[in-house]
Formats: structure tokens, sequence, C-alpha cells
């Protein structure tokens, strides 16, 4: 991230009516929690709604007759596969196949696309976009947009009821309701929901009419990360980062098999390699056997005290009830029901490598 | 006479003769959020003040509550193993954290009461 500078997100004053309390994150002062607090929070959106201001992930448009070819170039993807409106979880690689970020990639039209990045990646992204765009016929604008998340259960009826029709619009589409909207049907909570960026102007008007629902409450950051970490999702700068491949993280699902074989993408080399010598370590979820939870950064042992891996992200589970974690570790001892321990202030805290992810997701795919 | 006393930590000591129970303060509970575990010291345990006697975790993070003053833990809120979220329904009552038997009670005079305290978290 450049710069010390704090930014500030366009709806902070309706934050601040609510209650929130704030901190910092990847360089914007967040929203964490709200009066209601994570627990509550996070629950209500497993059962209701949970509104999130997420303006701090940055949307690029990227448009022009080269714009599949350069997709196709910084990521493992063939863009001109996706029909119109479908979206794509995909990866920004470097040379060695390390993840420069993960972002949700939307075909809009024929040579149009969205691309929705993480806040703390968004600047390294767009530069490392222009500089693989030389010589390529695109244009690549950031766009300034409030970026609302609304996840849970009743997101989609709390959207029709404050008048916005998501009409047949399926988990990982992507349309343009309104000028300058861009709506997805997708999340980071492993429920169904929607992302919708659009001027603020706008979204204070959306927002308005939301908070009138009861089943639609303000969700704070503290609780989007425990929700994805329930989710088994990867947070970039955790658990993913350009040290980690997609080969180590579980992510070759979101790699179709013909561009790995054949992909002309940054990192296709190196990504094959890995592949053909099978990882060294993998990334798993890990489930506490006690109450005490262990956090990102713990390093992990086995039951001969020999080093195992580290934890990456980690933290109680409010839906499942009992501490999560998720971590990389040596390949023989991915197995589920593998027992390893997390060293915490000195004291070693047993853990089973867990499925993820912790909550079913509830995704809605047709 | 019991006298309560307030730290710039944020912990609140209720003193008995040389017997100390200590606790987090309302505003501390409500900074740390949702607590999920409560790591509670062993009885017998010496503390020197300033050590980190317990350690509370919230959802989020794991924060460390120090000794306020020295002594030996005489008894550790075990409810707290069962039920951590005590410490957030009844930070000043049911949710104490451990006890301690004093051993230099001059360390309170640095103390605040519950006016100071007050005026400390504006």
């Amino acid at each position: 991230m450049a710069g010390d500078e704090i930014r500030y997100l366009p709806l902070e004053n309706l934050h601040n009516q609510a209650g929130a309390r704030f901190g910092a994150f990847a360089g914007w002062n967040m929203p964490l929690t709200y009066p209601a607090g994570v627990m509550k929070e996070h629950l209500h959106t497993r059962e209701h709604a949970g509104l999130f201001d997420i303006s701090h992930m940055k949307l690029f448009e990227i448009s022009g007759k080269d714009t599949s070819a350069l997709l196709n170039k910084a990521c493992p993807l063939d863009a001109g596969s996706l029909a119109i409106s479908q979206s794509k979880y995909t990866l920004l690689l470097n040379e060695a196949a390390g993840i420069i970020d993960d972002l949700i990639v939307t075909r809009l039209g024929d040579d149009r696309f969205m691309v929705v990045a993480n806040a703390g990646n968004a600047s390294e992204d767009e530069a490392h976009l222009r500089n693989m765009a030389k010589g390529f016929a695109v244009e690549i604008d950031p766009l300034d947009r409030v970026f609302l998340a609304l996840q849970g259960p009743d997101a989609w009826a709390a959207l029709s009821r404050a008048g916005i029709e998501t009409g047949s619009l399926l988990f990982m589409h992507g349309i343009e309701p309104r000028e300058n909207w861009f709506m997805t049907r997708s999340g980071y909570t492993g429920e169904d929901g929607f992302e919708v960026g659009l001027p603020e102007k706008d979204a204070r008007e959306l927002v308005g009419k939301l908070l009138e629902d009861d089943r639609v409450m303000w969700v704070g950051l503290a609780a989007r990360d425990s929700l994805r970490l329930e989710a088994g999702l990867c947070l970039h700068g955790n658990d993913i980062t350009p040290d980690t491949n997609p080969v180590d993280a579980g992510l070759m699902w979101a790699i179709p098999k013909e561009i790995r074989a054949s992909g002309k993408f940054v990192g296709a080399d190196a990504l094959r390699a890995i592949l053909a010598n099978g990882p060294l370590r993998k990334r798993v979820g890990l489930k506490a056997e006690g109450r005490q939870p262990v956090r990102a950064g713990a390093a992990l042992v086995d039951a001969g005290g020999n080093a195992a891996g580290q934890v990456t992200s980690g933290g109680f589970g409010p839906s499942t009830g009992f501490p999560v974690a998720m971590g990389y570790v040596t390949a023989p001892l991915a197995a589920n029901g593998t027992q390893v321990f997390a060293d915490v202030r000195g004291a070693k805290v047993p853990l089973t490598v867990h499925s993820l992810p912790f909550v079913p997701h509830r995704y809605r795919k047709g | 006479m019991a006298t309560t006393y307030f730290t710039e930590d944020h912990e609140w000591l209720h003193v008995e003769g040389d017997m100390a129970t200590v606790g987090i303060t309302d505003y501390a509970q409500e900074q740390l959020g949702d607590i999920v575990f409560v790591e509670i010291p062993q009885v017998g345990k010496g503390l020197t003040k300033g050590d980190t006697a317990v350690v509370v975790e919230s959802v989020k993070a794991a924060s460390d509550v120090y000794a306020p003053a020295d002594g030996e833990v005489t008894e550790a809120n075990e409810t707290l193993s069962s039920d951590p979220a005590l410490v957030n329904s009844a930070a000043t009552g049911d949710g104490w954290l451990w006890k301690m038997k004093l051993s230099d009670k001059s360390q309170l005079d640095g103390l605040m009461n519950e006016a100071a305290y007050k005026a400390h978290i504006g």
C-alpha cells in the first residue's frame, strides 16, 4: 500500500450515526463493529441479511478490443469463454505463480469486463495491469463507487422490497441494472447475497430503504472476517500472498484444466512445475478441540513436535460454536482428522485438520 | 471496609484487607466485544505488577490483562471456562477474573478511584 494516508468511506457519516466502532484496515478507516457486536452481526447475516460497506474494495472497468487478451495474460483465465454477465473468481499471478491478488472478473460486453480487487492490493494491481497492458488496445478505468454487500438468506427479498429487482440473476453473475450501477449475485460470507457498486447519492437512498427493513442490519468488518473464515474463503495477505501459489492454496478449482496445460498467462510455467512436483504444503481448515481460539501467525507442530506449518487466519466461529482457523501444513499432514498442535503463548493447543468450509455454502446457483 | 480501585489499563480491584478481586471494567469489555475465551491463572501463581495475569480472547483478538499489583493468585473464576461471556454481561460482578493476596498494598496508592477513572475514560 502506498503512503500512510488513511482513507475514509464516502458513507462514513452513516456508520457514525449507526454507532460503529472503527479501525484501520488496508489503509482505510473501516467500521469493525456496530453496537449489536460481532457475534449478533455474524449470526444475523446467516439468519437474515447483513449490510456491509465494502467501498474499500476497488472496481476496475476494462474495455477495448484486447481486453480478453490482457486478462488471459494477467490471470489463468479464458476470459473469452465467459458468457456475458458471467463472473469468475480468478487470480493475479506473478512469474513464480505467487498470488498478487484474488479477483472477481465479470463479463459485461464483448470487449468489456469488470474486475473487483482487494483494497490493500488495488493500487498494485492497477500498476501491474497497466504495465502489462502496454501494446494492448485496452482502457483501464478505476471507478469511483460506493460498494455495498447484502448477504444472507433474506438478501434477495430485502433488495426486492427496496425496489431493486434482481430478476433471474444467479450466483456468480453480474449486471448493470442502472446507469453507473454494477450488481453481482456473490459475496464473501458463504451465504446467498449481492454486491452492488453504485454512485454515492444512489447508495444513500438504497441504504435508507434497506435499513427500514427489520431483516437488514449493518454488519462490520469483524463479522465479515468470521463469516468468510467459517466459509473457508481466503483473505489475501493472510491465507494467500505473493509467496503462496494456487496449488498449495487449494485454489486450482479456479483454474480450468485446459488453461493449466496450455495457458500463456504469467506464471504458467512455474505453476506447471509446481503441479508436476506436487505441493509441499497445503491449505487446510483447523478446528480447535477446546474453546481457546488460535490466531494467525501461530506456529504448528505435529504430534512428535516437528515443525508442521503455520496458522494464517483464526478466530472464534459464531455459527460453528467452536474456534476455527485456516493454515498451511506439510502435505503428509493435510488429511482430515489429522491432529496438529498450535503454539499459543507457549502452550500446545490441539487442532484437528477439518474440511472446508466449516459452514456449508448456501449460494443461489439455480 | 472494602475499597474499589481502577487502573489505567481498565481493570478494577475490589480490596478488602490484603485480599483483592480483579476484573476488567465495563468500558474495557465493551471495547473488546464478544468474549469467547478467558485463560484464567493457576491458583498459587505469583504475580508481579505489570505481568500478564489473564488473556481475554474476543472473536477477533487476544488481549492481555496485567497484574495491577504484586501478590499470589488465591482463586480463579472457573465459571468463565464454560461461560466466558459473563465478562461482557457482568464485568464488574460475576465476570470477575481472579482473586489475589496482595504483598505490597502501597502499590495501590497510585491507582484511581471511580470518579478519577470515569474522568480517565472521558
